[in-house]
């Protein structure tokens, strides 16, 4: 009742502001979006339809093979991000005491406002003592960018799963326990299908985040390992060009599609979610 | 829980441990370490601090040089000043423009919320990169923004608005937004609205209610998502970089010239010692609004 | 309700022959300084429905979830079956439970759900599908095999659970407020199919609830919890009639307390000195008081009766209704007594419209026989 009635009051008022905030966000894209598909050099001088930037776009080597070495270590960073992240997420969620649960705690939100320039620094240097010391890595590249962005990744995939896992009803563990299940198995048969859709969109996270990343990459990279950030940044540098809006139309076109399947994916788990506590909610009212 | 393995207990809490502390912790020692040394043409460029005497002996040369230069030098202080000037200026923009759109969206129909909520998410996910660079095409003199302002007669010659500060700020300001709309969101939403109802039962107008009920119960949210964006803001390269001018004066700006142009391993170092000593009360206070925020559901 | 029980409500409770099959020895359980469950000995036998009944925090879910085997036990030591179970994982007990939230695997079907068990012993496909079978039919939901949890009503998801603990067919069920989310009516009507399916199987039942009624309807034996310790273990008819404490008294039901001292002790009665009753009591008494003794006689208002002309009731006392709670089935009046102190008592509603109803500031004479009140020493 309220609710309509706080809204009729207000809402020519807010849909303007929403209407302006959207256009914001999205106009920028929406233009180059618009301007890849233009005949010109001349990234604002509209000259026509055309969509020869995409064609010259598949005959840039070198932009290529940067993607592909963007996709190779995203995918493995994104792999590992799940996996370090969830093993983070349990300990926070399910061991409420132990020793180094305070720092854990600070080091997995650290990095998902720490200034990149800060971790790529520090990381670089930390590589550069490893090899002088202990002789690993052996120069920079693909595995040093790998493990820089599974260590900021993380992070944010613990976020996602700590949420889910705090929300999910203790007794379904300890029912299957009960059961005559052992842990592990709890873990495979329980936990992982009921967490999945978390871990599927951090997944997506940190692959977009690691496909995305420039900053710390340019620190811990070597020569010969050039990902497509570090392209389209030396590009760019040089001023606008109508094949990095091409190539932005291309990320836009994918990552909408990926976050639309997370989006789907969340939504579908905020709801079993909000079931589960509803359920125990009820249950808990009745007896109390 | 004692009857779980005590081993896969440790394994857990262990390995997500031991990978942060090795690459996340433990860096930054190296980069007070290195802070401390000089640069050198060398491979690594800087000089070691320990060095062997012979017989166990062990000699430490510590230069605090490149913190003195950071005192001392106008560039310096500037740059850091400059930084969270900006950043604290975009911080505020975003939170006026974030704030009204998270409460819009908390107060719309039930199924629009989440489509609203990701539509203000997707920008997020597409690249960060590709999305400042949007805004050159927009703000340069022969720009959209200046073309369309000329067309329809506003101005009668081009704005400069790239390479200023002003550019630095729509830049920041539009990189993350989304990251205060989703916790105000968060908070708005939680908010119980009974409350509302209970105050204008007695007799408390629509404004001084969201001056006195709303706004209050918002503030960890509110304070929680400006961190979000202050922290980062303060070290922010890309930004800076490509939509500010020469006189655009940021420390992450500078550490990356220091670094890449300069090949001064050691001063770039004490920039960022510096940039993290001053990000920990921020730091801090963002956790414990973002601690309460929780709590207050 | 059939009535194969082994306990009836009448009977006093005499424990079995043989070794009980649950002996929990002077349990302890700590969490830091604070004892959720404090020095607690019980035994229970085979085919008992016992309940562990307390207002929450009392420790009864504690105690539970330590023969569950998801606490560890500080102190003391839990026999399973002549077994020390006090530190076996909970995979590895005779023992199933139901959960207070039932615990459905959401991403598993009723089948499923009910299997899941039956799977991890290792049972063959055939037989398993047949116990599913058996087990769908005892709780009557045949027809929802293949739906998911969150296709069925909270009475459903009640009985998959109730299914799923039962399909192992362990020795004890543990069962953690099994009612708690049903509303009144069902809960009424489930608390006798409870019983029925425990007697039919012939499974120790140990409940915990906070309900006094679902403990009394249900139980051979309740055991009363208050903060972490056991104030009394009897069946629910000596609990009610017989408490040992005020907290007893005064948990279970509602009960007039007067205080007085043992003014004489007879053979088989005590005379009671009230100051707050303003006169002295006679209270049948199986121990014998020692005179001068500070005590609480305590007295259901189910039991304080108008005094008649023909019946003249020991223990008279006289005063004025002050309020009148009309319930339907009964009336509860609040009598004020010339020295301030309030008793109540309760008319069954026989005539739709008494023709002389009791009404407030009326005088009324009360008693009660000396053989229904008891004495609590202070």
């Amino acid at each position: 009742m309220s609710k309509k009635g706080v809204l009729k009051r207000r809402f020519p008022l807010l849909l303007t502001l929403l209407v302006f905030g959207y256009a914001f966000l999205y106009g920028p894209i929406l233009s180059l979006i618009v301007y890849s598909f233009n005949e010109s050099r001349l990234v604002t001088v509209w000259a026509g339809f055309s969509t020869r930037w995409y064609g010259e776009l598949l005959q840039n080597d070198q932009l290529l093979s940067a993607a592909w070495l963007s996709v190779k270590i995203a995918a493995t960073t994104a792999s590992g991000a799940v996996i370090l992240g969830t093993l983070a997420a349990m300990a926070l969620v399910r061991f409420r005491r132990f020793r180094g649960r305070a720092s854990l705690q600070v080091m997995v939100t650290a990095p998902l406002v720490m200034p990149e320039v800060i971790i790529g620094l520090s990381l670089l240097l930390l590589f550069v003592a490893m090899q002088e010391t202990i002789g690993w890595p052996s120069g920079r590249g693909q595995t040093t960018i790998t493990i820089a962005h599974m260590t900021f990744a993380m992070a944010y995939v613990t976020v996602i799963v700590q949420s889910r896992l705090a929300h999910m009803d203790r007794s379904l563990e300890e029912a299957a326990l009960d059961l005559g299940a052992r842990p592990v198995k709890v873990f495979f048969t329980i936990t992982l299908p009921l967490i999945a859709p978390a871990l599927m969109a951090g997944w997506l996270l940190a692959f977009t985040l690691s496909l995305d990343d420039l900053v710390v990459a340019s620190f811990v990279s070597g020569p010969g390992a050039t990902t497509l950030p570090m392209v389209v940044y030396s590009s760019v540098r040089l001023g606008v060009s109508p094949e990095i809006n091409a190539l932005a139309t291309i990320v836009v076109l994918l990552v909408s599609v990926a976050v639309l399947v997370a989006g789907v994916l969340l939504y579908r788990q905020e709801k079993r979610a909000q079931m589960e506590m509803q359920l125990t909610q009820a249950n808990n009212q009745a007896t109390k | 829980m004692r009857w779980r393995l005590p081993r896969g207990r440790s394994l857990i809490i262990g390995v997500p441990w031991l990978w942060l502390g090795l690459f996340f912790l433990l860096p930054f020692l190296f980069v007070l370490k290195i802070s401390l040394a000089e640069p050198a043409l060398a491979q690594p460029p800087y000089t070691e601090l320990f060095s062997a005497l012979g017989d166990g002996l062990v000699s430490v040369t510590l230069n605090f040089g490149n913190y003195l230069l950071l005192l001392d030098d106008p560039l310096y202080r500037a740059a850091l000043f400059g930084s969270l000037k900006i950043a604290a200026i975009s911080t505020l923009i975003c939170l006026l423009l974030g704030y009204p759109m998270a409460y819009a969206i908390a107060r719309s129909p039930g199924h629009w919320r989440l489509p609203l909520l990701m539509l203000v998410i997707l920008p997020f996910w597409t690249s960060f990169l590709i999305r400042v660079y949007a805004w050159i095409g927009i703000l340069k003199g022969n720009g959209l923004l200046n073309n369309l302002l000329l067309w329809s007669g506003l101005i009668d010659q081009p704005l400069e608005i790239l390479h200023t500060p002003i550019a630095v700020y729509i830049g920041i300001v539009y990189s993350y937004l989304p990251f205060v709309v989703l916790p105000l969101y968060a908070t708005l939403i939680r908010l119980d609205l009974t409350l509302l109802e209970a105050a204008a039962d007695l007799g408390c107008p629509p404004w001084k209610q969201f001056l006195q009920i709303t706004l209050p119960l918002s503030l960890p949210g509110l304070i929680a998502g400006g961190m979000l964006v202050f922290i980062p803001a303060v070290g922010e390269f890309v930004i800076p970089d490509l939509l500010g001018g020469p006189n655009t004066l940021m420390i992450g700006k500078l550490m990356w010239t220091e670094f890449f142009s300069n090949k001064d391993w050691p001063l770039a170092s004490s920039l960022a010692a510096v940039l993290l000593v001053v990000l920990i009360v921020p730091f801090v206070a963002m956790r414990h609004f973002e601690q309460k925020a929780g709590e207050e559901t | 309700m059939p009535s194969t029980r082994q306990f009836t409500p009448d009977s006093a409770w005499q424990a079995p022959e043989g070794e009980p099959i649950i002996r929990i020895d002077q349990v302890s359980k700590r969490f830091g300084d604070f004892y959720a469950v404090d020095d607690v000995s019980l035994q229970i036998h085979a085919g008992e429905f016992f309940s562990l009944l307390g207002p929450s925090g009392c420790g009864k879910t504690t105690l539970l979830r330590m023969l569950a085997g998801f606490e560890i036990p500080s102190e003391g030591r839990i026999l399973i079956d002549g077994q020390d179970m006090t530190a076996v994982p909970p995979y590895e007990r005779p023992v199933n439970m139901m959960f207070q939230s039932y615990a459905l695997f959401p991403h598993m079907n009723v089948a499923d759900n009910i299997a899941f068990g039956l799977k991890q012993e290792g049972m063959a496909k055939s037989e398993r599908q047949s116990r599913v079978a058996e087990m769908l039919s005892l709780v009557q939901i045949e027809k929802l095999a293949t739906r998911k949890p969150h296709q069925l009503s909270g009475g459903q998801r009640q009985r998959v659970a109730l299914a799923r603990a039962l399909a192992k067919h362990p020795k004890i069920l543990l069962l953690d407020e099994p009612l708690g989310a049903l509303d009144k009516k069902l809960r009424e009507q489930t608390q006798f199919e409870l019983v029925n399916i425990q007697e039919r199987l012939g499974i120790t039942f140990i409940v915990v609830t906070h309900d006094q009624e679902e403990a009394m309807t249900m139980s051979s034996r309740i055991a009363l919890m208050r903060d972490g310790r056991v104030e009394q273990v009897d069946p629910p008819r000596r609990l009610y009639e017989y408490p040992n404490s005020r907290y007893a008294a005064d948990f279970i039901g509602s009960v007039n307390l007067l205080e007085g001292f043992v003014l004489a002790q007879e053979e088989d009665r005590v005379t009671i000195r009230s100051e707050e009753a303003g006169t002295d009591l006679e209270v049948t008494h199986g121990q014998p008081l020692i005179p001068g003794t500070p005590v609480t006689l305590a007295v259901r208002p189910e039991k304080v009766r108008l005094q008649t002309t023909e019946n003249r009731l020991p223990n008279a006392l006289s005063g004025v209704i002050k309020e009148i709670a009309y319930l339907g089935d009964v009336s509860i009046y609040h009598v004020e007594l010339p020295t301030g102190k309030r008793v109540q008592f309760t008319q069954s509603n026989i005539q739709a419209l008494a023709e002389q109803p009791l009404t407030w500031e009326d005088s009324v004479e009360l008693g009660w026989q000396a053989n229904s009140c008891g004495v609590l020493e202070r």
